[in-house]
């Protein structure tokens, strides 16, 4: 197979250190990327676009917020709800931050457990991610609902510069939307775990790969990318 | 696939960096709660983000055990954000001073902008 011995001209060759290696694996005629799958690596360049439509976003909220002469509204007071009489500053944002961090956690011990070849456990924190993911989404379905109440619009907001409400809602939106998509394809991965594919090397029903543990990690880098993206908005968006 | 080296792991490692990741929000959190002002403020926004996002990338998304070759070929072209940045900045602020100095003769001058 074509396969095999792409693996043997690419795990037999010793490569010198720093610069000099990754020009000698970049140059040379066989695949770049050696000891790391095609799924892996795809999954990386994803994320690498995903990086670039984000930065978009976050840079055009920048641009706006830097070139209006209308004071932009204060986050820290927006995003306040007051519970039991206190006045909160951003605690809902505070509590989906460390809820993404949690499911941060439980994937990347997926990720560990599925190596291990534990198929329980793998299971289980998978779901669990998925349901601490959801948790996230939910609360965020929340703040919408509070902010649109109180009459956030993508043209207008009750306390300063217009651009406030387009910026939010695309941002957070996409983001959510990302959250969404990983929660679905987090259970469909956690139900292959449960079933065995990975163990028995089950074929997948769309590209015919045989089951691998490895599906875990590359799901937990899409996973832990919507993690990070979240540190940034909460650094430029919430807390600046 | 057998080729793929595996990222195995000891749990105590994960289990640091998570709580780890848990103090630098808290640290975030506490920037705002306390309402620090001015460059200590966005350092220290800058300085906890830089921190956890460098925690998640390198440890949880295993980047620190990978080959350098991916490793440059997804972070280097995360450079080209950061020249955005920059020509962004610069365009956003000469937009900020043209709109200053467009709203002020308006006004100057008795006609609504």
């Amino acid at each position: 197979m074509l396969q095999h011995t792409l693996v043997e001209s690419g795990e037999t060759q010793a490569r010198p250190a720093g610069w000099s290696g990754v020009a000698a694996d970049l140059s040379s005629d066989q695949r770049a990327f050696k000891n790391v799958s095609w799924g892996k690596a795809m999954m990386w360049i994803f994320l690498l676009s995903d990086t670039f439509i984000f930065s978009c976003f976050l840079i055009a909220y920048m641009t706006a917020r830097m070139s209006t002469t209308v004071p932009w509204p204060i986050p820290s007071e927006v995003f306040a709800l007051t519970i039991s009489g206190t006045r909160l500053p951003l605690i809902l944002i505070a509590i989906m931050t460390f809820v993404l961090i949690s499911s941060s956690g439980t994937m990347a011990l997926a990720v560990n457990f599925g190596y291990r070849r534990n198929r329980a456990a793998t299971a289980a924190l998978l779901v669990l991610t998925a349901m601490l993911g959801a948790a996230f989404v939910g609360m965020q379905a929340f703040e919408w609902t509070k902010l649109i109440h109180e009459g956030v619009r993508p043209w207008s907001n009750p306390w300063g510069a217009e651009q406030f409400g387009s910026t939010f809602f695309m941002i957070t939106g996409f983001h959510g939307t990302h959250v969404t998509f990983g929660v679905i394809f987090l259970l469909i991965v956690a139900r292959k775990v449960w079933r065995g594919d990975f163990d028995q090397e089950r074929r997948g029903f769309f590209t015919s790969r045989k089951g691998n543990y490895e599906s875990v990690e590359i799901m937990g880098l899409y996973w832990h990318f919507v993690d990070l993206v979240w540190v940034f908005i909460f650094a430029f968006f919430y807390l600046w | 696939m057998a080729h793929a080296v595996a990222q195995q792991h000891p749990i105590r490692l994960y289990l640091v960096v998570w709580g780890l990741l848990f103090v630098l929000s808290t640290c975030s959190y506490l920037v705002d709660y306390f309402d620090l002002e001015g460059m200590l403020r966005y350092g220290l926004i800058l300085l906890f983000m830089m921190l956890k996002a460098g925690l998640i990338v390198a440890v949880f998304m295993h980047m620190a055990w990978e080959r350098l070759a991916l490793v440059y070929a997804i972070l280097v072209p995360v450079g080209a954000v950061l020249v955005f940045i920059g020509i962004m900045a610069f365009e956003a602020d000469y937009t900020f001073l043209t709109r200053l100095t467009f709203f002020q003769s308006a006004s100057a001058s008795g006609t609504s902008p």
